[in-house]
C-alpha cells in the first residue's frame, strides 16, 4: 500500500479514557483533531498519514519522467493532469497530518532524513511508455483497494481527503488501462512492451500491500483503531482477482506460473512476491532508491530560495499596508 | 521566526446559489497566493464558482468539551421543529 508496515504506537494512558474512547470508535463516531485521543492514536496516524502523503508526492517522479515524451499531446495533457493530481493528494493528506500536530516542512524534513517511509512500488523505474499504462493500472488499482475502505477511517480530517482521493483516482486507474489496452491491440512491439511492463510491475504491486499481518499485533491495534480496515492478504487477494481478468481480456500473461481460478475458495491462488527483495527496497537498496530521495532533496534545497522569497515579499507587503493604515 | 508559510482554510462556492463549504487547508506566504493555490488545489474538476480563504490562525473554534453545555439545552425544545403540532388532516395544508 501507499502506506506500508505502519507498526502501531505504544499508548499509556488511564484505562476509562482509552476505553471510552474505544467506545467511540466503535459506535462509528469520527475522531476530530480537538478531541482527547490517545498519545498512541496519534502518533500512529502522524506515521501512516504521513508515509501515504509522502508516497503521493514522491509517486509523481516515475510518471513524470514520462510527461515530456508522451506519444501524443492528448496522452501528454493527461499525464500531466494526473501527476497534478499526485500532487492534490499529497497536500490533502500533509493537511490533514498537520491537524494532529506536526508542521509539514517536518514532515517533509522526515522524508528527507530518511525516518519517514514512502511506499516501496515508487522505487522502480519506468522504462517504458507502457510502464505508464502499467502503473496506472496496477498501481493505481492496487492504492484504490487500500484507499476505499480508508475512507471509513475514524479520524475525521483522514477519512474526508481519502473521500476526495478516491473520487480522483479511479480516473488514474482507467487511463492506465486505457494506454494498456491501446498497447495491448497494437504492433507485435507494442504488445511485447505491454507484457513486458506487466512482467516488472506485477509482482512490485502485489508487495504494495506488505507482507501477511494476519497475525501482527500491531495490525490488530490499527484495526481496533480503524487506522487499518482490512488485512493486507485481504486486500491483495481482492487486488488478484480483479486484475486476472483485466489481463485476460487485453490478452496478456500474469507472470505467475502458479495462478490458477480456485473454484472450492472462490478466488485466485498466486504466487507470494519476493518479500527479501520487498525489505532491500525498503531499507534502501531498491533500483532507484537513491535517485528518488536525491530528486525530493533537490526539489527541497533550490525551492527554498522560492520558499522564502514568497515569505519575505508577503511580510513586506503586510508591513506596507499597515504603515498606511 | 518560523519560515514555513502560513495554513489558510479554503472555502468553496460549489455553484451557484450554495453557501461557500470548508473543503481543507494548504499552504501559501500571502491571501493571494492562497486563493491561486486554492484553484490548483481544490478545484481541478469544476468543483467551484468562487473561493474564500481564511488564514487558520485567525479562526476561533468551540471547544469539544463544551459540547454539553453548548448544545443539550436545544434537545428539551421539541416544541422547536413543525413535527410538534398535530394539525387535523381537514385543515388544509400548512
Amino acid at each position: 500500500m501507499y502506506a506500508q508496515m505502519i507498526q502501531s504506537e505504544k499508548t499509556d494512558e488511564d484505562p476509562r479514557a482509552l476505553a471510552e474512547f474505544q467506545a467511540r470508535i466503535d459506535r462509528g463516531e469520527k475522531i476530530e483533531p480537538k478531541d482527547w485521543m490517545p498519545e498512541g492514536y496519534r502518533r500512529t496516524l502522524i506515521r501512516q498519514i504521513g508515509q501515504h502523503a509522502h508516497s503521493e508526492i514522491v509517486g509523481q517522479l516515475p510518471e513524470g519522467n514520462w510527461i515530456t515524451r508522451a506519444p501524443t499531446l492528448e496522452r501528454k495533457a493527461i499525464l500531466l493532469a494526473k501527476v497534478q493530481d499526485e500532487a492534490g493528494h499529497g497536500l490533502y493528506l500533509y493537511c490533514a497530518a498537520e491537524t494532529l500536530g506536526i508542521s509539514r516542512d517536518a514532515l517533509t524534513e522526515k522524508l528527507l532524513d530518511g525516518s519517514m517511509k514512502y511506499s516501496s512500488i515508487f522505487n522502480y523505474p519506468t522504462l517504458t511508455w507502457a510502464d505508464m499504462g502499467a502503473v496506472g493500472w496496477l498501481v493505481d488499482g492496487a492504492a484504490i483497494m487500500n484507499q476505499v475502505p480508508l475512507q471509513r477511517t475514524s479520524f475525521g480530517p483522514y477519512s474526508r481527503a481519502m473521500i476526495r482521493i478516491c473520487k480522483e483516482e479511479s480516473f488514474h486507474q482507467r487511463q492506465g488501462y486505457d494506454i494498456m489496452m491501446k498497447m495491448a491491440n497494437g504492433t507485435p512491439e507494442q504488445r511485447r512492451m505491454a507484457q513486458n511492463a506487466l512482467d516488472r510491475f506485477w509482482y512490485p504491486s502485489l508487495m504494495m500491500f506488505g507482507p501477511s499481518d494476519a497475525e501482527s499485533v500491531h495490525s490488530a491495534q490499527n484495526m481496533a483503531w480503524k487506522i487499518k480496515i482490512n488485512t493486507n492478504d485481504e486486500l491483495r487477494q481482492k487486488f488478484v482477482d480483479q486484475t486476472v481478468p483485466q489481463a485476460e481480456y487485453l490478452g496478456l500473461t500474469i507472470p505467475d506460473p502458479d495462478l490458477k481460478w480456485n473454484a472450492e475458495t472462490g478466488h485466485y491462488d498466486f504466487s507470494e512476491p519476493d518479500w527479501t527483495e520487498f525489505f532491500d527496497v525498503l531499507k534502501g537498496d531498491g533500483p532507484c532508491n537513491a535517485e528518488r530521495m536525491e530528486a525530493r532533496r533537490k526539489a527541497w534545497d533550490e525551492g527554498a530560495w522560492v520558499r522564502e522569497g514568497l515569505l519575505a515579499h508577503a511580510r513586506k507587503k503586510r508591513a506596507a499596508k499597515t504603515a498606511a493604515e | 521566526m518560523s519560515n514555513e508559510w502560513p495554513l489558510w482554510e479554503i472555502f468553496i462556492r460549489g455553484q451557484h446559489g450554495m453557501a461557500h463549504r470548508h473543503v481543507g487547508s494548504l499552504h501559501a506566504p500571502d491571501a493571494d497566493m492562497a486563493i491561486k493555490n486554492a484553484r490548483d488545489v481544490y478545484t481541478r474538476r469544476n468543483e467551484g464558482v468562487s473561493i474564500w480563504v481564511v488564514e487558520a490562525a485567525r479562526i476561533t473554534a468551540s471547544s469539544p468539551s463544551d459540547k454539553g453545555p453548548m448544545y443539550d439545552p436545544a434537545r428539551s425544545k421539541v416544541y422547536r421543529h413543525p413535527t410538534f403540532f398535530d394539525i387535523p388532516d381537514d385543515v388544509e395544508p400548512m
